[in-house]
């Protein structure tokens, strides 16, 4: 079984997040709480439908990932898009998910 | 162009203050989702992969300044400082909060503005000629006949819940520039011997996973019939097309299966009970609409052709953008301008909020306040004095809105892809950049000519691969991006549907095999004059193949 997140948007921006192993959703898949047996995946698909019930994300989903050299990497290349964001610069002071990058 | 009248303001500000209620109770709790979904969609909020997407309606992609503005204040002030045009004339900003949408669409509202139907199985945004008014080889303005079905298609009741989306397109030219026939149904107006106007109705055309193009149920159909006519269309369609499958729920199919003569029969008899109804159309109504549309006063400024002489000599760079993006207007001391929003490397569609800015600033100073949006994701002013062209040029330079390519090889369209979009299967956006950077030399691209590439992320076709010149489709392949090239479409009046060349191509190779098959190209064109287009259609694709594949039974994997 390939290790897996829960991943969803949250409801009031839309923005990407994950779910930490305290039971917050947080915007870095790095931060995410990892799956790795039948039960605890059980567990995460029972917190999304709950979450998605409460109002408080939209489009839930137990995606697959695999841990390389620490960091946390979807099997799908959607899901790393929507781990990192868009693979361009987009506009001006702007990259990936975060919004604005630090002026050098 | 088009201005509101109180019945409008109410209806638009209404609609914005009934949004307001739903996202308050959504964000509450109070509603669920399923319940808000189709509710957010109907005001064209959509989810994506990093965010919510707005796509604001265009109508015939026509907007003046003030509009313009208020779009690069909701960029700057909600979103991320840019905005996307898009093939439909539309606009989307990537990154709105759900809990904001109800302020953009109040200020969206302020300049006539909304995003009514840029979603849902309803008629969306009615498109248009982009030279429209403008051009030289044009029987009337479609936009009147645009906006006229703009008014009779919003919140239409019969006509919310159809079996899939629809898509009207108008043109009044000879030259089709608005890809009517890949659209559900396409509106060609024209005169009839005695001068009158009326239209070549096509239906039934349409990209997507399955491509058709659409099929002529009518030859003339009188101006004062348009209403009539095109609702008994749609009750045809909203009676007998399919529900059962989403993925043959379009018009297309049910032309395709019902037969395009026993469906015009069909259309001829609901046609007959309306004919003479409330649908028709008074003279009188027309001629008020088509008011908003009349020309700017065009004043004599024969100057410009001696000035522009001058400057071209004087500018290389210049005379190479004039060459390229500006084309004769119907008065001879004026053009009709082509700004690029395909800088080479950069984002196709994608205008950065003081761009947008500095477009309207320009479409004041020297285009009379029209400005235009192109279904090739490019920005238009149809009515610029020669005498005021390189005025107009040094402003776009200073934007980085003056490269030299409408037409050319680098004037890509392509969708928002995997970068964005949550149907998608590849990215198309870092293709087209890559493309974009290899055939950028100014040189290069005026010696290959007239090249449309259509690049779109999926099946779904939002970046018209199917009526590419050369098409580029990309695929989900085990877990990996694959593109999919297609050689021979065509969205214009001699409209073909791309064919597929071979085995697809992995993204680190696919460029090379674009330029394996420009090189082919360039090699077998009987001279410059000759279009890819033209040389494809003359010699067909087995050169292509062979270049690619090398004959080697790989092409059929």
């Amino acid at each position: 079984m390939a290790d897996k997140v829960l991943t969803a948007n949250r409801l009031s921006d839309g923005i990407s997040v994950w779910l930490d192993a305290a039971g917050n959703w947080v915007e870095s898949l790095q931060d995410a709480f990892v799956a790795r047996h039948a039960e605890a995946v059980s567990a995460l698909e029972e917190t999304g439908k709950a979450a998605f019930a409460d109002n408080k994300v939209v489009d839930v989903n137990v995606i697959d990932i695999e841990e390389v050299a620490g960091v946390l990497r979807p099997l799908r290349l959607r899901e790393r898009v929507r781990a990192e964001g868009p693979t361009i610069d987009y506009a001006p002071g702007y990259k990936g998910l975060t919004g604005p990058v630090q002026a050098a | 162009m088009y201005r509101y009248d109180e019945f409008d303001h109410a209806f638009v500000s209404g609609r914005v203050e009934q949004f307001r209620d739903q996202v308050t109770r959504r964000l509450s709790g109070e509603l669920a989702e399923d319940a808000f979904k189709p509710l957010r969609l109907m005001n064209g909020v959509y989810l994506q992969l990093h965010a919510y997407m707005l796509r604001v309606a265009i109508p015939y992609g026509t907007l003046n300044s003030r509009q313009m503005r208020i779009l690069a204040h909701i960029a700057r002030k909600y979103d991320r400082g840019y905005g996307h045009f898009t093939t439909r004339q539309n606009i989307q900003y990537n990154w709105p909060k759900l809990s904001d949408t109800p302020d953009i669409l109040a200020e969206l509202a302020s300049v006539e503005m909304h995003a009514l139907q840029t979603s849902g199985n309803c008629i969306r945004n009615v498109t248009a000629d982009h030279f429209a008014g403008a051009a030289a080889d044009e029987v009337a303005d479609p936009r009147p006949y645009a906006e006229i079905l703009r008014q009779w298609s919003s919140v239409h009741p019969e006509f919310s819940f159809l079996p899939r989306k629809f898509k009207i397109a108008v043109t009044g030219a000879e030259r089709d520039r608005a890809a009517i026939q890949v659209h559900d149904i396409g509106l060609h107006l024209k005169k009839n011997d005695k001068g009158e106007i009326g239209f070549a109705v096509y239906v039934g055309g349409g990209q997507g996973r399955t491509p058709m193009i659409a099929k002529k149920i009518r030859d003339f159909l009188p101006e004062e019939d348009l209403l009539s006519y095109t609702t008994a269309i749609m009750r045809v369609y909203n009676l007998h097309g399919r529900r059962d499958n989403k993925y043959k729920a379009r018009i297309k199919i049910l032309v395709h299966e019902t037969g395009a003569e026993e469906l015009a029969r069909q259309v001829d008899a609901e046609f007959a009970q309306l004919k003479n109804t409330e649908l028709k159309l008074p003279d009188a109504d027309i001629q008020a609409i088509t008011t908003y549309f009349a020309l700017p006063p065009l004043t004599e400024r024969p100057e410009g052709w001696a000035s522009l002489a001058g400057w071209k000599k004087a500018d290389p760079d210049f005379a190479r953008w004039v060459q390229q993006n500006v084309q004769p207007h119907k008065h001879p001391d004026y053009g009709m301008v082509t700004i690029s929003l395909k800088p080479i490397g950069g984002i196709p569609g994608d205008a950065s909020d003081s761009q947008m800015d500095a477009i309207a600033d320009l479409a004041e100073e020297y285009a009379f306040d029209e400005i235009r949006i192109s279904h090739e994701q490019n920005v238009i002013f149809p009515h610029v004095a020669l005498a005021d062209l390189e005025p107009l040029y040094r402003g776009l330079v200073a934007q980085g809105l003056a490269t030299a390519n409408a037409g050319l090889i680098t004037d890509i369209i392509a969708c928002p892809g995997l970068d964005y979009c949550a149907l998608a299967n590849a990215r198309s956006i870092p293709l087209a950049q890559e493309i974009s950077n290899r055939f950028g030399n100014p040189d290069k691209q005026a010696e290959i000519g007239e090249l449309k590439i259509k690049i779109s992320g999926c099946i779904n076709a939002c970046g018209h691969h199917h009526v590419g010149h050369i098409g580029l489709l990309g695929v989900e392949k085990k877990g990996a991006e694959l593109y999919q090239i297609t050689l021979g479409g065509s969205g214009d009046e001699n409209t073909s549907i791309g064919e597929i060349i071979g085995r697809g191509f992995e993204p680190e190779k696919v460029t090379d095999a674009v330029e394996t098959i420009v090189n082919t190209y360039l090699g077998l064109r009987k001279d410059s004059s000759e279009i890819f287009l033209d040389a494809y259609r003359r010699v067909g694709p087995q050169p292509f193949k062979d270049a690619l594949y090398g004959g080697s039974a790989q092409e059929a994997a």
